[in-house]
């Protein structure tokens, strides 16, 4: 049933994300980066703030006339400010939200990615905490509604003392300190959050915590343009001799509030829990339905400590250590937890050539599933396989468009776990055969690699920012790189077939293979 | 500016506007109503010591003379605090019958509670009744009071220990 479920979300999603690919391009699709822009929200909530906390009177009677002077007095900037606050909290709930379907859609909660989807859940508990005490501090209607319902909820717990909704009984059981303990906490669980945030994404390498910059001026002037349109308000002020009848809720934050007038708080706390104690077992209800693939394996052998795999481990699963028997020099360690056998760290071993004359082609790191002699086996079988014109030798991804359908007599394919295990020498390899004309590279589309980083280091690679890089004397113009998502097979047929004539009418110069030494030289 | 590039602008302005659209309109949309209009609200709320459960036992002599010196209390008096039966009615309507369980793990802390019960507005007689001591066969603890709620009031009923009577705050 998950998996149906998964199935169901992901076709929804990998639509609405083809869709909004049309219209922002790759870079600034927001679905690719909501992790990004949940962070991005943090900041503008903790920037308005730290505004608003200048103004702000902690006191009960002070409390709503310094947010009503902010608001009124004050628009331009304290209105807009306190605006900011608000609906950025709120888009930050909205982007945490799609982010954790997203993940959950993408299958990214199971094996190595189970670390970073269990340590983000709490996270909700923490942004609902620090969102739902800030309306307490307005101390207005809707604060007064907030304060009594929350209390009465906590007062649930058999852990909080039953005193607790007695502070808001009356205006005789309100003090200011209350309110500087509010305060306090307003501040210190959104610092636990940020805290908690790190910890989330302390496994991955290069972890992105900022948007792209269009998309983040975007994302500001919408939120600017919503405070100046439909500016924050307050309720009337609090009276607590007076129930409120009718409020203004944030069903953003609090869309189960409802549900505390209409049954036992204790079943809310009950039904919230089981929903987090679900999510946060699903790694192990909804395990891998194939066998795990092995982690990656380090020969020393063929290392030679150039650590490259260890900048381009997306998981942070390799780290340096001194080699086992060469004096002086280091050799990678994968530790097997971490790793989800992506096979970038073999993209990325300069050992992993294929113009090496040995028996059994090994590379300083590869992933068992996969090896880099397979994959040479198994390239040059395709190359077999082929002719007629402007023959192109296809290499894919397997969490991408299955580029087996578009296999024909003069088109190869061959479909690795992730594209980023694809060494750049093997693209010189096969573009210097002489029964292929032409190498095309595909995968996840741009912006959003399945394995986070695989197409943006083969982008890397191929433009020589990034070690090893694409040299070949077949000529670059042999070699075509086209990202397309799993709806986007027409693309890339239309960008193969633009491809294909272009290498039947305009015969590229080429080269002869070099010596195996001197091309496996080249490549270290 | 050729039409790709402003169908892209178009659609992004059109996913901004969207997106803002929802979070400005679900921030405080739409309303709530958490007390229906011709309902006022009572919240019964106390902190009161139950009664001790046992009687002082006097040691004699002989007892107080095993125990260590800085141990000699004259009386060995049980800590368990009876539980308090409280009771709520309106309109001659029982609405709340409650037994409020001492705190502490033996059972010698306050007995504190909180409830919050929505009435009609208007006329009402309120009844209030607690025990303290399972001994009690009335209520020692009583107050009836006739009143007229206007909607949305909150009427507040505490108990003053002190002075051992209800109070309608």
């Amino acid at each position: 049933m998950i998996r149906k479920l998964q199935q169901v979300m992901l076709g929804v999603l990998v639509r609405t994300e083809a869709a909004f690919d049309s219209v922002f391009g790759a870079h600034w699709n927001p679905w690719y980066q909501l992790g990004a822009l949940s962070f991005h929200f943090f900041w503008i909530v903790v920037v308005s703030g730290v505004y608003l906390y200048v103004f702000f009177d902690t006191s009960i009677l002070g409390a709503y006339a310094s947010v009503q002077a902010l608001t009124e007095e004050q628009w331009y900037l304290g209105g807009v400010m306190r605006s900011l606050h608000r609906y950025a909290s709120d888009a930050m709930v909205v982007t945490v939200t799609l982010h954790l379907l997203r993940e959950f859609a993408k299958g990214r909660f199971r094996g190595a990615q189970t670390f970073s989807w269990v340590s983000g859940l709490p996270l909700l508990w923490l942004l609902f905490a620090a969102g739902i005490g800030g309306y307490w501090l307005v101390w207005d209607q809707f604060g007064q509604y907030v304060a009594q319902t929350t209390t009465e909820w906590l007062e649930r717990l058999p852990a909080i003392s039953d005193s607790l909704a007695r502070t808001f009984l009356s205006d005789a059981t309100l003090s200011d300190r209350l309110f500087s303990l509010l305060v306090f906490m307003h501040i210190a669980i959104p610092l636990f959050l940020l805290v908690g945030m790190f910890i989330h994404v302390n496994r991955l390498k290069l972890a992105r915590t900022q948007p792209a910059n269009g998309l983040a001026i975007g994302v500001v002037v919408m939120l600017v343009v919503l405070s100046l349109v439909k500016p924050a308000r307050s309720m009337g002020p609090a009276d607590l001799k007076t129930a409120v009848a009718s409020v203004d809720l944030d069903w953003v934050y609090m869309n189960f509030y409802p549900l505390l007038d209409r049954m036992d708080p204790l079943y809310v706390w009950i039904m919230l829990a089981g929903i987090t104690g679900l999510l946060m077992l699903l790694p192990w209800l909804s395990p891998q339905q194939a066998p795990a693939p092995q982690a990656a394996v380090v020969d020393p052998n063929n290392c030679n400590g150039c650590s490259w795999c260890f900048q381009d481990c997306p998981y942070e699963a390799i780290t340096m250590i001194p080699h086992e028997f060469r004096k002086g020099q280091r050799q990678a360690r994968v530790d097997p937890d971490r790793c989800t056998a992506c096979g970038i760290c073999a993209g990325s071993c300069p050992s992993a050539t294929p113009f090496r004359h040995v028996e059994e082609l090994v590379s300083g790191i590869e992933i068992p599933g996969y090896p880099i002699d397979r994959l040479r086996e198994e390239a040059v079988a395709k190359l077999a396989t082929l002719s007629g014109e402007a023959r192109v030798m296809v290499f894919g991804c397997d969490h991408a468009l299955p580029i087996a359908q578009i296999e024909t007599a003069g088109v190869a394919a061959l479909s690795l776990p992730c594209i980023g295990m694809l060494p750049p020498s093997f693209v010189d390899y096969i573009a210097r055969q002489d029964n292929v004309d032409g190498v095309m590279v595909s995968g996840c589309c741009s912006g959003d690699c399945f394995y986070r980083k695989g197409n943006h280091w083969t982008e890397e690679r191929f433009a020589s920012r990034r070690m090893p890089h694409l040299r070949t004397s077949a000529g670059h113009d042999k070699v075509e790189v086209c990202w397309a998502s799993v709806f986007q097979g027409e693309m890339l047929a239309a960008e193969l077939d633009k491809f294909r004539a272009r290498l039947a009418h305009e015969p590229i110069a080429g080269g002869t293979p070099p010596p195996a030494g001197e091309a496996a030289h080249e490549h270290h | 500016m050729n039409t790709t590039r402003l169908r892209r602008c178009a659609g992004q302005g059109a996913a901004y506007a969207l997106f803002a659209a929802f979070i400005g309109y679900f921030s405080n949309s739409p309303a709530y109503q958490h007390l229906p209009p011709d309902q006022a609200m009572v919240k019964l709320s106390l902190r009161h010591s139950g009664q001790l459960l046992g009687e002082c036992q006097q040691r004699d002599p002989e007892e107080l003379a095993k125990l260590p010196a800085t141990m000699r209390a004259p009386a060995d008096c049980p800590r368990e605090r009876s539980p308090l039966e409280l009771v709520l009615e309106v309109n001659g309507e029982t609405i709340l019958d409650e037994q409020i369980m001492p705190r502490g793990l033996h059972k010698d802390g306050m007995a504190s509670m909180y409830r919050r019960v929505n009435v009609p507005s208007g006329p009402v007689m309120l009844k209030v009744r607690m025990k303290d001591h399972p001994g009690q066969t009335e209520f020692p603890y009583s107050v009836e009071r006739e009143m007229t709620l206007r909607p949305a009031q909150v009427l507040v009923i505490d108990f003053d220990s002190q002075n051992r009577r209800f109070e309608f705050l």
